[in-house]
This record gives structure tokens, sequence and C-alpha cells, in this order.
């Protein structure tokens, strides 16, 4: 067990040196960093000036070290736009992500899971046929586009709810829904297959031999287990939902890490661009490795693998 | 065919044979809908010149947010409308079809040519070779490709190219995984150790043998991922970190069409959705098809 830990924080680490590695290099290699870092309109000894202060003559291995150090000391830039420290903006923005990311995965698990376990135990029926119609359009329409036809529909047409902004529940509704669809049709295909596996399972066959109603075999005892893939999921994709929502801020005007990202862009604030990308494959990477571990802690199969 | 395939029942011949193709065309099950759509959008996108008499670039001010003819104030010289600078709303769907099939196709086209080389490379070499690309791999797959997307496009600018580039480096890690590990199989079969013995060159194994064989999966997972690189391409847009305006992406229509929304002028925002919904559906719908019938080994994918 200690050994499969050591192992797996190991590739995390790895993984983390390799994408510092690619987004140092990108930046540097598809052109002047200096460009990117200095405020648009700065003229041609600003540019010299910020060259020499971020050290950009220096060979690109010191440069490489520097760029580590900023970053284990919390330190991602100043904003341009918002002349503060990135870090603070950042932290400053997370609350309503995650707001918005849990409103989004509540929505998605409470249409995915009940739609999955109809389709698994009416398999190959009607039901089952829809579901996977249902999971087709999850995955084909743009989340954004179901955004701005809500708008249209029920801030334009009806007048229901605010077309955009936060503060009160109204606000949440929308961009939870459209964030939520593309993750509702996932979520469905796995608690599917997941029942499915478990329906075949000897345990329900026990149960059903010992005459359980079959309201009874599939609640108690296929649910439960067949949840746990899906859970698993649900809390990677929790934290993807934080990362991807930028297109989904965007429509609806929502002040969260991706809205963040979309000002970092159309200001040419980069540093903030930068941070964002740095953060969003951490936690991610992150993410994964406690995932790892925790399937290995429920599993032991899993720690003799490789 | 080079290659002394063992005649088991199953094993999959390289590449697409005729007797195949004419059978799979008779089977049930096949996407007609969904292949007339694509073929539909492909010869709009390909005579766009000749289908609409309106540039879609420039418009007459003096016609701004003209509805569709059936509403009223519309007309049938404009039959969807026009947008917020007097475009033909017509005109610019077709020649959005031209552009997001060209960027759909070429970076599909990208990803798959550097993944399968990847894929192969890691596959067959094993060792370090092995190593160092799939390590890769999972790095640049823990990042979420729209924020990766975004966070290049905002490095190089915007335009048609560098979306396409940016594209094909995101995604190539996707064929990447699945070629690598078809090719783990491939490696151990009879014809792949009988090219060994006859004194074949591992870049000419890789080339003759394993690549052909890997071609289906690859051709699978490309139908599967171009209605992502799609929609990816149409988000990068809708930001304007894609293709540059005033060239008529449905993305950008849809950014533009925000403008008019809180109006009430729903044509620039529900059409240009319903393209791309069509596309992406077409394509997965083929995608899966193609994924049965193609290659069963992926239907767990």
């Amino acid at each position: 067990m200690k050994r499969f830990i050591l192992r797996r924080v190991g590739y995390a680490l790895l993984s983390l040196a390799l994408l510092s590695v690619t987004i140092f290099l990108f930046v540097r290699l598809t052109g002047d960093p200096a460009v990117l870092l200095v405020e648009p309109g700065a003229s041609k000894g600003d540019l010299e000036a910020v060259r020499k202060q971020l050290g950009l003559d220096r060979s690109l291995w010191v440069q490489y070290v520097s760029f580590m150090s900023d970053l284990f000391h919390g330190n991602l830039g100043q904003s341009f736009y918002y002349r503060t420290p990135v870090l603070e903006l950042y932290l400053s923005r997370l609350p309503n992500s995650l707001l918005l990311a849990g409103a989004a995965m509540a929505i998605s698990l409470l249409i995915g899971i009940p739609t999955g376990i109809i389709a698994a135990v009416r398999v190959n029926r009607w039901w089952d046929s829809a579901g996977k119609v249902f999971a087709l359009l999850g995955l084909s329409l743009p989340s954004f586009w179901v955004g701005l036809v809500m708008i249209l529909f029920f801030s334009v047409y009806l007048g229901w709810l605010p077309s955009s902004g936060s503060g009160t529940f109204a606000h949440l509704i929308m961009p939870a829904f459209a964030l939520g669809w593309y993750f509702a049709a996932a979520h469905m295909r796995l608690t599917r297959s997941s029942m499915l596996e478990v329906l075949g399972s000897e345990y329900v066959k026990l149960a059903r031999i010992k005459g359980l109603p079959e309201a009874l075999v599939i609640s108690k005892h296929a649910f439960k287990n067949a949840l746990i893939p899906v859970l698993t999921l649900a809390g990677i994709n929790l934290v993807i939902m934080v990362n991807v929502a930028v297109v989904v801020e965007t429509v609806f005007a929502w002040p969260g890490i991706g809205r963040l990202l979309y000002e970092g862009i159309s200001f040419r604030d980069f540093p903030v661009v930068q941070a964002t990308v740095i953060l969003a494959g951490a936690m991610i990477v992150v993410v994964n490795l406690v995932v790892d571990i925790l399937y290995a802690v429920i599993d032991p199969r899993i720690r003799y693998d490789r | 065919m080079s290659v002394p395939a063992p005649a088991m029942p199953g094993s999959r011949a390289a590449g697409l044979t005729v007797a195949w193709r004419l059978a799979a065309f008779r089977s049930k099950g096949f996407p007609y809908v969904a292949c007339t759509i694509l073929v539909g959008l492909a010869v709009v996108a390909v005579f766009a010149n000749f289908i609409t008499p309106y540039d879609p670039e420039v418009g007459n001010l003096g016609d701004r947010f003209k509805p569709p003819f059936w509403q009223a104030g519309g007309t049938t010289a404009h039959i969807l409308g026009t947008d917020h600078l007097g475009r033909d709303v017509t005109a610019r769907l077709i020649f959005g079809a031209r552009v997001s099939m060209v960027v759909g196709f070429t970076a599909v086209v990208v990803a798959g040519a550097i993944g399968t080389l990847f894929g192969i490379l890691s596959g067959y070499l094993g060792g370090w070779v092995d190593q160092v690309i799939m390590r890769v791999t999972d790095t640049w797959l823990a990042l979420p490709a729209l924020t990766f997307a975004i966070f290049l496009a905002a490095i190089a600018g915007p335009s048609e190219m560098n979306i396409v580039i940016i594209l094909g480096a995101i995604y190539w890690t996707r064929y990447a995984r699945v070629i690598r590990s078809e090719v783990l199989s491939l490696k151990e079969r009879d014809f792949v150790r009988l090219a060994i013995v006859a004194g074949c060159s591992k870049r000419k194994i890789m080339r003759k043998h394993i690549l052909p064989n890997v071609l289906n999966s690859a051709i699978v997972l490309g139908t599967l991922m171009l209605g992502v690189v799609i929609v990816t391409e149409a988000s990068l847009s809708f930001l304007g970190v894609g293709v540059p305006p005033p060239k008529p992406a449905w993305g950008l229509m849809l950014a533009d069409g925000k403008k008019g929304l809180m109006a009430g002028y729903w044509w620039l925002t529900v059409l240009p959705g319903c393209c791309i919904m069509l596309m992406v559906l077409s394509a997965n719908l083929l995608g899966d098809w193609l994924r049965v019938k193609l290659d069963p080994q992926l239907r767990q994918l």
C-alpha cells in the first residue's frame, strides 16, 4: 500500500512537472513573452525593460528555475487590469465557481441517475432508447448554446428569470442547468452501464431467488453498489466543471473563474490566463491522485496493478 | 495485401475492403439521416458561392436585424433575416458550414496523424520511448481541453490556421492512447513475428504491417472526434479567440447574436446553434455506427 501511494504521488509530481514545462515552453516558443506580459500599447523601451526585469535574456534553464520558484511561493504574477496579485483574484472568484459547479452537479445527478437506472432496468425497451437519444443530445448540444436559448425563452419571452449576473437563487438556475446538461448525459450513461453490470451479478441473483420484490432488489441491493463508480466520476467532474465553465459563465456573466479567464483574454491580461490554466491542470492532477488512492483503499486488488 | 493475416473468424483485414463496404451499406441500422445531413452540409460548403448571391462578410446597414421572411417585417430577399450589420444570415450560415467543415476535418486529420504516429511508436518500440510519450499524454489529458485551447489561442492569436494547429495539438493524445493499446496486442500477432523473422526493419514493420491495421480505429475515433472538435472551435470563436471576425463561423455568429438576444432577435441565436447541433449530432451518429461496425474493441469507449 505504501509503495502504491508513493508511486502514485511520484507520477502526480511528474505530471505537475511536465505541466509546468509544457506551459513554460509554449509561452516562450510561440512568441516573445515580453509582448504578452507588457500592457498593450507599451513602447519599445518598456518592452526592453520588461525583458530585462523578467530575465528573458538569461538561458532557458535559469528562466525555468525562477519560474518554478515563483510558482512555489504562490507568486502567479500581477494582473494588469485589476492591479492585484492574480492568486488573490483567483481565490476571490473561486467560491462563485464552486457554487455554480455544485448546483450544476446536483442537477446533473438528479437527471442522470434516475434516467440511467430506468434505462438499465428497462434495457433495450422504449425508455432505454429515449435515454440514448437524450445522452446523444447532451453530448451534441454546446452548453453555451443551451444557455443562450434558455435566456431567450425564460428571460426575454417569459421574463421569469434574470438573464445574467449573480446574487440570488434565481440567478443560479439557468447557468447551473446549462453547465449540468452535458454532464447529466455522461452520468446517465455511466449509471446505466454500472447498473447493468450489478444487475447481472451473483448477489442480485441471490436476492431475487430469495423472493425479494424487484423494487427492493433494485433500490437496496443493486442501486447502492452501482452508485460507487458514478459518485467517483461525479467527484472528478466537479473539479472539471469548475474549470470548463468558461463559456457558460461568459454567457450569463457569472463572476467565477471561467469569467476571470474570459476577462483575461479580452483585456489581454496574460498573467491571469496563464495562472488559470496552471491551477486548472494542478487541480485535476491532484484530484486524480486522490481518487486513485481512495480506490486502492476500497479495492485492494488495484494495489497490485502494474 | 502483403500481410499473411491469420484466417481466424473476426480477424480484421487491413483497411476497408470492397466486399466489406457493400455489406456495410446493406446492413441494418446505417444512419441514413446523419449521412444525408453530413453530405448535404459538405455540398453546401463546397458550392457556397453558387448557392447564395450575398457576400457573407459585407452587409447593408439599412437592413439591420431583419427577421426571417415569415415574420412581420421580413422579406424574401433575406430568407432567414439579417444580423446587426445587415449581413444576410443565410449566406453566413452557408459559408459558416465551409469554415466548420474545413477547420473540423483538418484538425481531426492533424490530431489523428500526430496521435497515430506517437501511438504506434509508443506501442511498438516500448521502453523509454513509451514511457516518455505516455507521461506526456497523461499530462495533456489532465488539462481541461477547452481551457488549454483558450490558453494556446491566447498566445498564438486568432486565425483559422492557428485553430487547426491548436486543436490538433490538444486532441492527438486521445488517439495516442487508443492506438497504443491496439499496437500492444498487434505486435504479438503472428504476422508481425513473421515479418521480424523475415528481416523487416522496425520502420518497415510499423509502416507496412502495424499502420494499416490500426487505421480502422483511427477512422472511427476521428469520426467521433469531429463533433468534439467542432464544438470546441465554436466555443473558441464564441469567446473571441477562434476564427477572427468578420469571417462567417457559427461560433462567431452566436457571439454576434448575443447583441440582439435581449431584443428578442431569436434567429441570430437559434439558427447557428441548430447548424452546430445538426453537424455534431450527425457526426456522432455516424461515429457510433462505424464503431460498432468497424471496431468491436472500441465499443466500451
